[in-house]
Protein backbone atom coordinates (compact mmCIF):
# COMPACT_ATOMS: atom_id res chain seq x y z
CA UNK A 1 0.00 0.00 0.00
CA UNK A 2 1.49 3.51 -0.87
CA UNK A 3 1.39 5.98 1.84
CA UNK A 4 -1.06 9.37 1.59
CA UNK A 5 1.17 11.79 1.72
CA UNK A 6 -0.86 14.06 3.91
CA UNK A 7 -1.60 11.69 6.32
CA UNK A 8 1.75 10.53 6.79
CA UNK A 9 3.35 13.74 8.87
CA UNK A 10 1.57 17.35 8.44
CA UNK A 11 -1.74 17.28 11.11
CA UNK A 12 -2.82 20.61 9.09
CA UNK A 13 -4.91 18.89 6.97
CA UNK A 14 -6.92 16.88 9.20
CA UNK A 15 -7.15 19.56 11.63
CA UNK A 16 -8.82 21.93 9.46
CA UNK A 17 -11.25 19.44 8.14
CA UNK A 18 -11.90 18.91 11.62
CA UNK A 19 -12.47 22.68 11.89
CA UNK A 20 -14.71 22.42 8.90
CA UNK A 21 -17.10 19.37 10.16
CA UNK A 22 -17.37 21.82 13.38
CA UNK A 23 -18.70 24.51 11.07
CA UNK A 24 -21.15 22.72 9.09
CA UNK A 25 -22.69 20.21 11.68
CA UNK A 26 -25.96 20.32 13.59
CA UNK A 27 -24.08 21.32 16.83
CA UNK A 28 -23.08 24.90 15.28
CA UNK A 29 -26.33 26.42 15.46
CA UNK A 30 -27.03 24.45 19.07
CA UNK A 31 -23.81 25.85 20.60
CA UNK A 32 -24.11 29.44 19.03
CA UNK A 33 -28.00 29.42 20.20
CA UNK A 34 -26.36 28.14 24.07
CA UNK A 35 -23.85 30.48 24.17
CA UNK A 36 -25.91 33.63 22.70
CA UNK A 37 -28.31 32.32 26.27
CA UNK A 38 -24.84 32.58 28.34
CA UNK A 39 -23.68 35.65 27.10
CA UNK A 40 -27.06 37.48 27.92
CA UNK A 41 -26.37 35.05 31.65
CA UNK A 42 -22.91 36.87 31.93
CA UNK A 43 -24.26 40.13 31.18
CA UNK A 44 -27.46 39.75 33.77
CA UNK A 45 -25.01 38.86 36.74
CA UNK A 46 -22.67 41.47 36.09
CA UNK A 47 -19.57 39.40 34.79
CA UNK A 48 -17.08 40.93 32.46
CA UNK A 49 -17.54 39.86 28.77
CA UNK A 50 -13.74 39.09 28.80
CA UNK A 51 -14.75 36.31 32.00
CA UNK A 52 -17.49 34.77 30.11
CA UNK A 53 -14.76 34.21 27.33
CA UNK A 54 -12.09 32.70 29.83
CA UNK A 55 -14.06 30.50 31.18
CA UNK A 56 -15.52 28.91 27.82
CA UNK A 57 -11.76 28.28 27.09
CA UNK A 58 -10.66 26.88 30.76
CA UNK A 59 -13.78 25.34 31.72
CA UNK A 60 -15.71 24.43 28.59
CA UNK A 61 -18.65 23.00 29.75
CA UNK A 62 -21.67 24.56 29.11
CA UNK A 63 -23.95 23.62 32.73
CA UNK A 64 -20.62 23.95 34.63
CA UNK A 65 -20.17 27.47 33.14
CA UNK A 66 -24.39 28.36 34.11
CA UNK A 67 -23.45 26.81 37.37
CA UNK A 68 -20.30 29.03 38.33
CA UNK A 69 -22.33 32.24 36.72
CA UNK A 70 -25.44 31.69 38.67
CA UNK A 71 -24.10 30.50 42.06
CA UNK A 72 -21.65 32.83 42.27
CA UNK A 73 -24.02 36.01 41.05
CA UNK A 74 -26.38 34.84 43.94
CA UNK A 75 -23.88 34.67 46.54
CA UNK A 76 -23.91 31.20 46.97
CA UNK A 77 -21.01 29.40 49.66
CA UNK A 78 -17.78 28.80 47.50
CA UNK A 79 -17.63 24.89 48.70
CA UNK A 80 -20.86 24.42 47.43
CA UNK A 81 -20.51 26.03 43.98
CA UNK A 82 -17.34 23.58 43.93
CA UNK A 83 -19.31 20.74 44.82
CA UNK A 84 -22.22 21.45 42.22
CA UNK A 85 -19.92 22.28 39.54
CA UNK A 86 -17.77 19.09 40.43
CA UNK A 87 -21.02 16.97 40.25
CA UNK A 88 -22.54 17.98 37.03
CA UNK A 89 -19.06 17.84 35.40
CA UNK A 90 -19.17 14.00 36.45
CA UNK A 91 -20.36 12.74 33.10
CA UNK A 92 -17.05 14.39 31.30
CA UNK A 93 -15.20 11.22 33.03
CA UNK A 94 -16.84 8.30 31.05
CA UNK A 95 -17.17 10.55 27.94
CA UNK A 96 -12.88 10.44 28.02
CA UNK A 97 -12.61 7.10 29.13
CA UNK A 98 -14.98 6.18 26.03
CA UNK A 99 -13.39 8.79 23.33
CA UNK A 100 -8.81 8.04 24.75
CA UNK A 101 -9.04 4.39 22.87
CA UNK A 102 -10.08 5.75 19.49
CA UNK A 103 -7.43 8.33 19.58
CA UNK A 104 -4.59 5.99 20.99
CA UNK A 105 -2.07 4.35 18.34
CA UNK A 106 1.45 3.94 17.82
CA UNK A 107 2.50 6.93 17.17
CA UNK A 108 0.26 9.26 19.49
CA UNK A 109 2.43 10.16 22.90
CA UNK A 110 0.28 10.57 26.00
CA UNK A 111 0.57 14.07 26.22
CA UNK A 112 -0.89 14.01 22.74
CA UNK A 113 -3.77 13.69 24.43
CA UNK A 114 -4.20 16.36 27.31
CA UNK A 115 -5.61 18.64 24.72
CA UNK A 116 -8.39 16.10 23.89
CA UNK A 117 -8.80 15.68 26.78
CA UNK A 118 -9.06 19.11 28.04
CA UNK A 119 -11.14 19.29 24.92
CA UNK A 120 -13.79 16.93 25.98
CA UNK A 121 -17.49 18.03 25.99
CA UNK A 122 -20.85 16.58 25.36
CA UNK A 123 -20.42 18.18 21.28
CA UNK A 124 -17.30 17.34 20.62
CA UNK A 125 -17.54 13.60 21.98
CA UNK A 126 -20.74 13.02 19.97
CA UNK A 127 -19.32 14.14 16.73
CA UNK A 128 -15.56 12.40 17.85
CA UNK A 129 -17.41 8.93 18.38
CA UNK A 130 -19.40 9.36 14.34
CA UNK A 131 -16.56 10.58 12.62
CA UNK A 132 -13.33 9.11 14.01
CA UNK A 133 -13.84 5.28 13.54
CA UNK A 134 -13.63 5.27 9.90
CA UNK A 135 -10.78 7.68 9.60
CA UNK A 136 -6.88 6.56 9.84
CA UNK A 137 -5.35 6.59 13.42
CA UNK A 138 -2.80 8.84 12.49
CA UNK A 139 -5.18 11.84 11.80
CA UNK A 140 -7.23 10.95 14.85
CA UNK A 141 -5.84 13.58 17.35
CA UNK A 142 -5.82 16.49 14.68
CA UNK A 143 -9.12 16.16 13.42
CA UNK A 144 -10.45 15.83 17.36
CA UNK A 145 -8.85 18.98 17.99
CA UNK A 146 -9.92 20.86 15.10
CA UNK A 147 -13.44 19.93 15.76
CA UNK A 148 -12.86 20.93 19.75
CA UNK A 149 -11.38 24.18 18.46
CA UNK A 150 -13.94 24.81 15.79
CA UNK A 151 -16.46 24.41 18.62
CA UNK A 152 -14.82 26.52 21.30
CA UNK A 153 -14.30 29.22 18.70
CA UNK A 154 -18.19 29.30 17.67
CA UNK A 155 -18.82 29.44 21.39
CA UNK A 156 -16.67 32.21 22.51
CA UNK A 157 -17.63 34.68 19.56
CA UNK A 158 -21.89 34.04 20.68
CA UNK A 159 -20.90 34.55 23.76
CA UNK A 160 -19.72 37.93 22.90
CA UNK A 161 -22.81 38.47 20.47
CA UNK A 162 -25.30 37.58 23.59
CA UNK A 163 -23.79 39.76 26.01
CA UNK A 164 -23.92 43.35 23.66
CA UNK A 165 -27.33 42.09 22.56
CA UNK A 166 -28.71 41.49 26.24
CA UNK A 167 -26.96 44.76 27.08
CA UNK A 168 -29.25 46.63 24.35
CA UNK A 169 -32.64 44.84 23.63
CA UNK A 170 -35.82 45.62 25.33
CA UNK A 171 -36.79 43.45 28.22
CA UNK A 172 -38.70 40.57 26.87
CA UNK A 173 -36.06 40.02 23.90
CA UNK A 174 -33.62 39.64 26.85
CA UNK A 175 -35.41 37.20 28.22
CA UNK A 176 -36.10 35.18 24.90
CA UNK A 177 -32.12 35.15 25.21
CA UNK A 178 -32.13 34.18 29.00
CA UNK A 179 -34.52 31.49 27.82
CA UNK A 180 -32.08 30.09 25.17
CA UNK A 181 -30.14 28.31 27.53
CA UNK A 182 -32.65 26.19 29.97
CA UNK A 183 -34.59 25.31 26.18
CA UNK A 184 -31.47 24.48 24.67
CA UNK A 185 -30.03 22.09 27.79
CA UNK A 186 -33.65 20.32 28.03
CA UNK A 187 -33.85 19.07 24.51
CA UNK A 188 -30.19 18.30 24.03
CA UNK A 189 -30.02 16.25 27.27
CA UNK A 190 -33.09 14.71 25.97
CA UNK A 191 -32.23 13.67 23.05
CA UNK A 192 -28.51 12.49 24.50
CA UNK A 193 -31.08 10.25 26.98
CA UNK A 194 -32.02 7.21 24.94
CA UNK A 195 -31.80 4.45 28.06
CA UNK A 196 -34.83 4.48 30.70
CA UNK A 197 -32.16 5.24 33.39
CA UNK A 198 -31.31 8.57 31.50
CA UNK A 199 -34.47 9.60 31.04
CA UNK A 200 -35.86 8.78 34.43
CA UNK A 201 -32.70 10.52 35.80
CA UNK A 202 -33.71 13.32 33.33
CA UNK A 203 -37.42 13.76 34.78
CA UNK A 204 -36.41 13.06 38.29
CA UNK A 205 -33.94 16.07 37.91
CA UNK A 206 -36.49 18.66 36.85
CA UNK A 207 -39.14 17.54 39.56
CA UNK A 208 -36.10 17.27 42.43
CA UNK A 209 -34.35 20.53 41.58
CA UNK A 210 -37.53 23.25 42.52
CA UNK A 211 -39.03 21.01 45.13
CA UNK A 212 -35.65 21.22 46.98
CA UNK A 213 -35.15 25.17 46.73
CA UNK A 214 -38.44 25.93 47.47
CA UNK A 215 -38.21 23.86 50.92
CA UNK A 216 -34.62 25.81 51.40
CA UNK A 217 -32.32 22.87 51.41
CA UNK A 218 -28.96 23.66 51.58
CA UNK A 219 -26.55 22.68 48.58
CA UNK A 220 -30.02 21.64 46.01
CA UNK A 221 -27.74 20.72 43.02
CA UNK A 222 -25.67 18.39 44.61
CA UNK A 223 -28.92 16.46 46.62
CA UNK A 224 -30.90 16.72 43.27
CA UNK A 225 -27.76 14.64 40.75
CA UNK A 226 -26.82 12.52 43.84
CA UNK A 227 -30.86 11.67 44.54
CA UNK A 228 -32.41 11.82 41.12
CA UNK A 229 -29.55 9.71 39.75
CA UNK A 230 -29.67 7.00 42.45
CA UNK A 231 -33.35 6.65 42.45
CA UNK A 232 -33.12 6.22 38.56
CA UNK A 233 -29.77 3.60 38.77
CA UNK A 234 -31.65 1.65 41.58
CA UNK A 235 -34.99 1.42 39.07
CA UNK A 236 -32.43 0.57 36.58
CA UNK A 237 -30.78 -2.19 38.78
CA UNK A 238 -34.07 -3.83 39.51
CA UNK A 239 -35.52 -3.87 35.99
CA UNK A 240 -32.83 -5.68 35.45
CA UNK A 241 -32.57 -8.16 38.22
CA UNK A 242 -36.33 -8.81 37.21
CA UNK A 243 -35.57 -9.99 33.73
CA UNK B 1 -2.09 46.76 44.39
CA UNK B 2 -5.29 46.21 45.60
CA UNK B 3 -7.46 47.21 42.46
CA UNK B 4 -5.22 44.31 40.69
CA UNK B 5 -6.08 41.88 42.92
CA UNK B 6 -9.90 43.36 42.65
CA UNK B 7 -9.75 42.85 38.93
CA UNK B 8 -8.02 39.29 38.96
CA UNK B 9 -10.59 38.13 41.50
CA UNK B 10 -13.35 36.86 39.70
CA UNK B 11 -10.84 35.04 37.35
CA UNK B 12 -9.20 33.50 40.23
CA UNK B 13 -12.69 32.59 41.79
CA UNK B 14 -13.43 30.65 37.84
CA UNK B 15 -10.25 28.87 38.37
CA UNK B 16 -10.92 27.94 41.76
CA UNK B 17 -14.59 26.87 41.61
CA UNK B 18 -14.97 26.38 38.21
CA UNK B 19 -12.33 25.15 36.48
CA UNK B 20 -10.57 22.82 38.92
CA UNK B 21 -13.61 20.71 39.90
CA UNK B 22 -14.85 20.32 36.53
CA UNK B 23 -11.28 19.52 34.71
CA UNK B 24 -10.42 16.95 37.39
CA UNK B 25 -13.21 14.78 35.94
CA UNK B 26 -11.28 14.90 32.48
CA UNK B 27 -7.60 14.38 33.73
CA UNK B 28 -9.20 11.35 36.06
CA UNK B 29 -10.57 9.83 32.63
CA UNK B 30 -7.45 10.29 31.51
CA UNK B 31 -5.07 9.01 33.96
CA UNK B 32 -8.00 5.95 35.09
CA UNK B 33 -9.13 4.87 30.99
CA UNK B 34 -7.70 1.98 30.83
CA UNK B 35 -9.40 0.10 33.65
CA UNK B 36 -12.73 0.91 33.10
CA UNK B 37 -15.10 0.42 30.60
CA UNK B 38 -18.39 2.78 29.19
CA UNK B 39 -20.88 0.08 30.48
CA UNK B 40 -18.96 -0.23 34.58
CA UNK B 41 -21.60 0.17 37.17
CA UNK B 42 -19.48 3.05 38.57
CA UNK B 43 -20.23 4.87 34.69
CA UNK B 44 -23.35 4.18 35.00
CA UNK B 45 -24.85 5.57 37.76
CA UNK B 46 -22.35 8.74 37.63
CA UNK B 47 -23.97 9.27 33.68
CA UNK B 48 -26.95 9.30 35.89
CA UNK B 49 -25.54 11.40 38.80
CA UNK B 50 -24.60 13.71 35.82
CA UNK B 51 -28.20 14.02 33.48
CA UNK B 52 -30.35 14.48 36.98
CA UNK B 53 -27.63 17.27 37.72
CA UNK B 54 -28.29 19.04 34.74
CA UNK B 55 -31.60 19.02 34.63
CA UNK B 56 -32.15 20.17 37.93
CA UNK B 57 -30.35 23.33 36.56
CA UNK B 58 -32.84 23.53 33.32
CA UNK B 59 -35.51 23.54 36.11
CA UNK B 60 -33.55 26.44 38.27
CA UNK B 61 -33.06 28.30 35.11
CA UNK B 62 -36.58 28.15 34.54
CA UNK B 63 -38.81 28.30 37.63
CA UNK B 64 -35.97 30.52 39.46
CA UNK B 65 -35.06 32.86 36.90
CA UNK B 66 -32.99 35.88 37.23
CA UNK B 67 -33.45 39.54 35.49
CA UNK B 68 -34.73 40.05 32.59
CA UNK B 69 -36.37 36.74 32.34
CA UNK B 70 -37.78 36.96 35.59
CA UNK B 71 -40.13 39.74 34.21
CA UNK B 72 -41.87 37.29 32.50
CA UNK B 73 -44.91 35.43 34.32
CA UNK B 74 -43.79 31.78 35.68
CA UNK B 75 -46.34 30.24 34.20
CA UNK B 76 -45.49 31.46 30.81
CA UNK B 77 -42.15 30.16 31.09
CA UNK B 78 -43.13 26.83 32.45
CA UNK B 79 -45.58 26.75 29.22
CA UNK B 80 -42.99 27.72 26.94
CA UNK B 81 -40.82 25.08 27.80
CA UNK B 82 -43.72 22.73 27.82
CA UNK B 83 -44.50 23.56 23.64
CA UNK B 84 -40.80 23.74 22.72
CA UNK B 85 -40.49 20.26 24.25
CA UNK B 86 -43.60 18.80 22.57
CA UNK B 87 -41.99 19.85 19.62
CA UNK B 88 -38.65 18.50 19.85
CA UNK B 89 -40.44 15.45 21.12
CA UNK B 90 -43.01 15.50 17.92
CA UNK B 91 -40.59 16.68 15.05
CA UNK B 92 -38.05 13.81 15.16
CA UNK B 93 -36.10 14.97 18.15
CA UNK B 94 -34.99 17.88 16.40
CA UNK B 95 -32.92 20.30 19.23
CA UNK B 96 -33.52 23.00 16.86
CA UNK B 97 -37.28 22.81 16.35
CA UNK B 98 -37.94 22.42 20.06
CA UNK B 99 -35.82 25.81 21.04
CA UNK B 100 -37.24 27.33 17.59
CA UNK B 101 -40.90 26.56 19.21
CA UNK B 102 -40.28 27.45 22.89
CA UNK B 103 -38.58 30.61 21.86
CA UNK B 104 -41.57 31.54 19.96
CA UNK B 105 -44.28 30.27 22.55
CA UNK B 106 -42.35 32.29 25.34
CA UNK B 107 -41.97 35.75 23.37
CA UNK B 108 -46.05 35.15 22.51
CA UNK B 109 -47.00 34.56 26.02
CA UNK B 110 -44.64 37.77 27.09
CA UNK B 111 -46.12 39.66 24.87
CA UNK B 112 -49.37 39.28 26.31
CA UNK B 113 -49.19 39.01 30.05
CA UNK B 114 -46.34 41.18 30.84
Amino acid sequence: MTANPDSAVSPARPFFDGVKSALTSVFFLVLAGTYVGMGALAHDFGFPAWWLAVSTVLVWAAPAQVILMSSLGSGSALIEIAIAVSLSAIRLFPMVVALLPLLRGPSVRTRDLLLPTHFTSVSMWVESLRLLPSMPRERRVAFCNGIAVGYMATATAFGFVGFYLAARLPPLLAGTLLFLTPMSFLTSTARNSRELIDRLAFGLGLVIGPVLIVNHVGLDLMWTGVGGGTIAYGVHRLRRAMK
Amino acid sequence: MNAALAELWPYLLMVLVGFLPNEIWRVLGLVLARGLNEDSELVVWSRAVATAIIAGVIAKLIVFSSGALDNIPLAVRIGAATCGFGAFLAVRRSVFVGVLVGEVALLAGGYLFT
